[in-house]
């Protein structure tokens, strides 16, 4: 009997008519599934170990591999599929946690398949972005009810309100959190340049600041997680904003663990902890044990940076998430990320990325229809994120109530991800989620900013042929405006928490 | 007593004046007129009726309306209410609510004339009114304009069969089902002496006829008439619940009364700044202006994001303080205007305009976001809070 009862996930085939023994695959994958046989002169494969990441069939010469899904079938079976059997193998073995890379991959409902977008016919021209403007420009942070003026003895009117910082974006997607750490340094780079150069912001994560990225601050929003690495004033002052990070959507209530191995001198240097450490990030900050000590903290880090930046307080989407906002916000929260149960991750434990938490559609519904029965929308800009996947499911998010989103996943892949889930092994063959030098020079920073801004270009133009399509030039007008979204095959239940109407009404 | 059978003759009438059955969001074209004699001079009804008769095919026939400032200089202190009813019984539910809550000076049917074309009418009745001191007292953080919104809102939403669709002190909205001059003459408005006339003719593609959806769309002393389609009503809807606005009236008209009402009364915004909230220059354009101004527009555009109308519009809204005409911000809606003297014209079409003004010292073509502003002498420049 074999020690190892797991079967592969992938078939690795090589042509050999088409095989010229370049070996080009043997030195792209990390993974080890070529090997070249001294003796032989021929390159072996080891299914078994391949993640189904594509690098050795994309740099192939000659197209020689194919990889396809391991035909190898358990009886039929629904309740006890494949992936749970394969599972119960993994861990009768090594009696671990199982974990995953990226988000939730499971097939549950994706409620944007189930909306669609209105359009102009008739009463209403649609507008033709090409030929008339067409804004996106977002402002982020918390805005007065009202605008306060001075008026002299003439009558003469001058500005009275003192905004409250704000961040502005040109087209309302910005780079969700990736640290230094769990990402490499081309990465990070990559994702900074490509803020600054479409007018929008990338997310640090809780990986610390590299002292390299610090030109790229003003497009930086840096966070503060619970294990705080890299945390000083300076890392505080130097960014356009800092964000709370309490939740993440692949892995609510639940801390961080990047592996020693990734913690290399760079790392360590920026997140200010010794080398080759692993670096734990408590599951809750232990100076937040309830609302009035985030209060403190939002307001900490106010002083801290004389109250010129937005604090921004990152939650998980979870079942009460309404009222977990309402209380970030009325504990002084400028912005409200919530990031849904399909968002993404380094590493989490398979079990909760895939079962904790709820869909981003519902939670943002939620959130934005409770600030404003309470009437304090106004007071926090609220930004969507967990996984949006093209320009369509950011502008139902607008649509729907969000202020902006944030791309994790997207971004990534326009990088090259291809979503093979195995990020927390540090072995990433496209050089983005690894700190082994091998594999980061493969990402070359200018190519990626350039797809990163591309990608960011593509989504905005679209958005805007959507809005044209609508009748509306600016997108404050469809910011909350769910006039325009009309439910497919939801329940009621669903609509009402969508607060739209179904399709045909 | 059963309500049906104390008045027969709705059980056989096809209900057509009722406020049920009715799409959230008005999708119309539409003709609008407005004059403004600043001087405060009088002009009758006649003149603005022949106007927008001039304009009959940018109506079906489905909607008609006026609105008219000064005329009951005799009632002018107290808010002049304008009800329609579906039934007695609507009647009798509304008049006893209002009694408890306001105190009524006088009250009457609002003088009509038996035409052919206008048909279903519903009851029309008009009460002046100011509220019960022990109202003000109980809510003794509210203005009586407060007050009087608060109640109009209440009506609208909970009283089946009655509708408040004119509220302002001194004013007056007329409007039903049939094309504007039909409406017109059924009003008698040449009977009515006015410094402030607002016209409009409707084209719904979406609603059978309503009286109450007709325009002008009344508030206080806001009437808004209004050719075009909020895109971005929804938003705006929202926004406006922010302040305890609540749309009753099915109408995205509605929206655009409350954010004047919201900007001007509440907020206190110079007319010309809140024409800036509600059709905002681009943002490019703001970049270029000097630093003050620059960052004033900028603050407004960041606040009042929510007060944007989006989509094609041309309306005409007119208070006691004088008329405002503006245009969407890419001018998608026709809008004209002129000046003789002391009178301010607006028009959709150039042709009612030469009607009411056959030699003006000025002609324009106002663009796109750029209001028309025309104040009555007589008054302060802004409209005071109660």
């Amino acid at each position: 009997m074999r020690k190892w009862l797991v079967e592969p996930d992938f078939i690795l085939t090589r042509d050999p008519d088409r095989c010229i023994n370049c070996q080009v695959c043997v030195r792209q994958c990390a993974n080890d599934v070529h090997v070249h046989d001294e003796e032989a002169d021929l390159v072996q494969s080891d299914s078994e170990k391949c993640v189904g990441c594509h690098r050795c069939a994309a740099l192939c010469p000659t197209q020689a591999i194919s990889i396809e899904k391991a035909s190898l079938e358990f009886r039929p079976n629904g309740n006890w599929t494949a992936d749970r059997i394969r599972a119960v193998y993994k861990q009768a073995e090594g009696g671990g946690i199982l974990l995953s890379g990226m988000g939730n991959d499971q097939t549950l409902p994706v409620l944007w398949d189930h909306m669609v977008l209105n359009a102009s016919q008739v009463t209403n021209p649609s507008i033709d972005p090409l030929r008339e403007p067409m804004e996106l420009v977002t402002y982020l942070g918390r805005k007065p009810d009202r605008l306060e003026l001075n008026r002299d003895a003439n009558g003469k009117v001058s500005l009275a309100t003192e905004l409250a910082p704000q961040l502005r974006l040109e087209t309302p997607i910005m780079f969700s959190a990736m640290s230094y750490g769990s990402i490499s340094y081309n990465a990070s780079f990559s994702l900074a340049r490509a803020a600054q150069a479409a007018g929008t912001f990338a997310n640090t994560g809780e990986g610390g600041l590299h002292k390299d990225f610090r030109p790229y601050a003003k497009n930086l929003i840096v966070q503060v997680a619970s294990g705080r690495f890299g945390v000083d004033p300076d890392y505080l002052n130097v960014a356009a904003a800092v964000e709370i990070k309490i939740g993440q959507g692949a892995k609510p209530g639940i801390g961080g663990h990047l592996p020693a191995e990734k913690v290399d001198a760079q790392v360590s240097a920026t997140r200010m902890i010794p080398e080759r450490t692993d670096a734990l990030s408590p599951a809750p900050h232990h100076d937040i044990y309830s609302i009035e000590d985030l209060r403190q903290l939002i307001y900490g880090i106010k002083e801290a940076t004389q109250y010129t930046k937005p604090v921004c307080v990152k939650i998980s989407a979870v079942h009460n998430v309404a009222a977990i906002a309402s209380g970030a916000v009325r504990a002084g929260a400028d912005i409200v990320a919530i990031d849904g149960f399909r968002g993404g991750t380094g590493a989490a434990p398979t079990v909760i990325r895939d079962n904790v938490g709820i869909p981003i559609e519902l939670a943002l519904a939620a959130v934005d229809a409770r600030l404003r029965d309470e009437g304090i929308r106004h007071q926090a800009s609220i930004v969507a994120a967990g996984s949006f996947r093209s320009s369509a499911d950011v502008i139902k998010a607008i649509a729907l109530g969000a202020d902006a989103v944030y791309i994790g996943t997207a971004a990534l892949v326009a990088m090259g991800c291809h979503l093979c889930q195995k990020c927390y092994t540090g072995k990433c063959n496209w050089g983005i989620a690894t700190q082994d030098p091998m594999l980061t020079k493969r990402l070359n920073a200018d190519v990626a900013t350039r797809r990163l801004s591309n990608l960011l270009r593509g989504w905005s133009l679209e958005i805007k042929e959507m809005l044209g399509g609508m009748g509306i030039n600016a997108i404050e007008s469809l910011r909350g405006n769910r006039e325009h979204l009309r439910g497919i095959a939801l329940s009621d239940r669903d609509l009402n928490i969508l607060g739209i109407k179904a399709a045909g009404e | 007593m059963d309500d049906a059978q104390t008045i027969p003759d709705d059980q056989w009438r096809p209900d057509r004046h009722q406020k049920s059955q009715r799409d959230e969001k008005d999708q119309s074209g539409c003709a609008i007129c407005g004059l403004l004699n600043e001087d405060g001079s009088l002009v009758d009804g006649g003149l603005i009726i022949r106007a927008i008769a001039n304009m009959h095919d940018r109506s079906n026939g489905l909607g008609g309306g006026f609105a008219a400032y000064g005329i009951y200089p005799q009632w002018k202190s107290w808010y002049a209410f304008h009800l329609m009813f579906d039934h007695d019984a609507a009647r009798r539910q509304t008049e006893s609510y209002l009694e408890t809550v306001f105190q009524v000076a006088h009250q009457e049917a609002i003088p009509t004339a038996h035409l052919e074309v206008i048909r279903q009418r519903p009851i029309l009745v008009r009460y002046f009114l100011l509220p019960k001191e022990e109202l003000r007292a109980r809510h003794y953080d509210l203005t009586d304009d407060d007050i009087v919104m608060m109640n109009v809102m209440h009506i609208n939403k909970t009283i089946d069969g009655a509708f408040v669709f004119s509220s302002g002190r001194n004013m007056g909205c007329f409007k039903g089902v049939g094309y504007p001059e039909d409406i017109g003459r059924f009003y008698r408005l040449d009977e009515y002496q006015a410094h402030l006339w607002t016209a409009h003719g409707r084209f719904p593609t979406n609603t059978t006829g309503w009286w109450g959806g007709a325009h002008p769309f009344g508030i206080l002393d806001w009437a808004v008439v209004h050719n075009g389609e909020v895109s971005s009503y929804g938003k705006n809807r929202s926004y406006l619940a922010n302040f305890g606005y609540q749309c009753t009236m099915h109408t995205d008209t509605e929206v655009i009364g409350y954010l004047f009402d919201l900007l001007v009364r509440k907020h206190h915004l110079p007319i010309e700044m809140a024409c800036q909230a509600v059709a905002p220059p681009l943002w490019s354009r703001i970049e270029q202006m000097p630093p003050a101004e620059r960052q004033l527009l900028q603050t407004l555009r960041i606040i009042y994001g929510g007060a944007l109308l989006n989509g094609p519009f041309s309306i005409v809204v007119s208070h006691a303080g004088g008329l405002i005409g503006l245009n969407d911000r890419i001018k998608l809606r026709p809008m004209v205007a002129a000046r003789r003297g002391a009178s301010l014209y607006v028009a959709s079409e150039e042709a009612a305009l030469r009607l009411m003004c056959p030699s003006p010292d000025l002609i324009w073509r106002p663009a796109g976001g750029v209001p028309v502003i025309g104040r009555l002498q007589s008054q302060p420049q802004e409209v005071s809070v109660a």
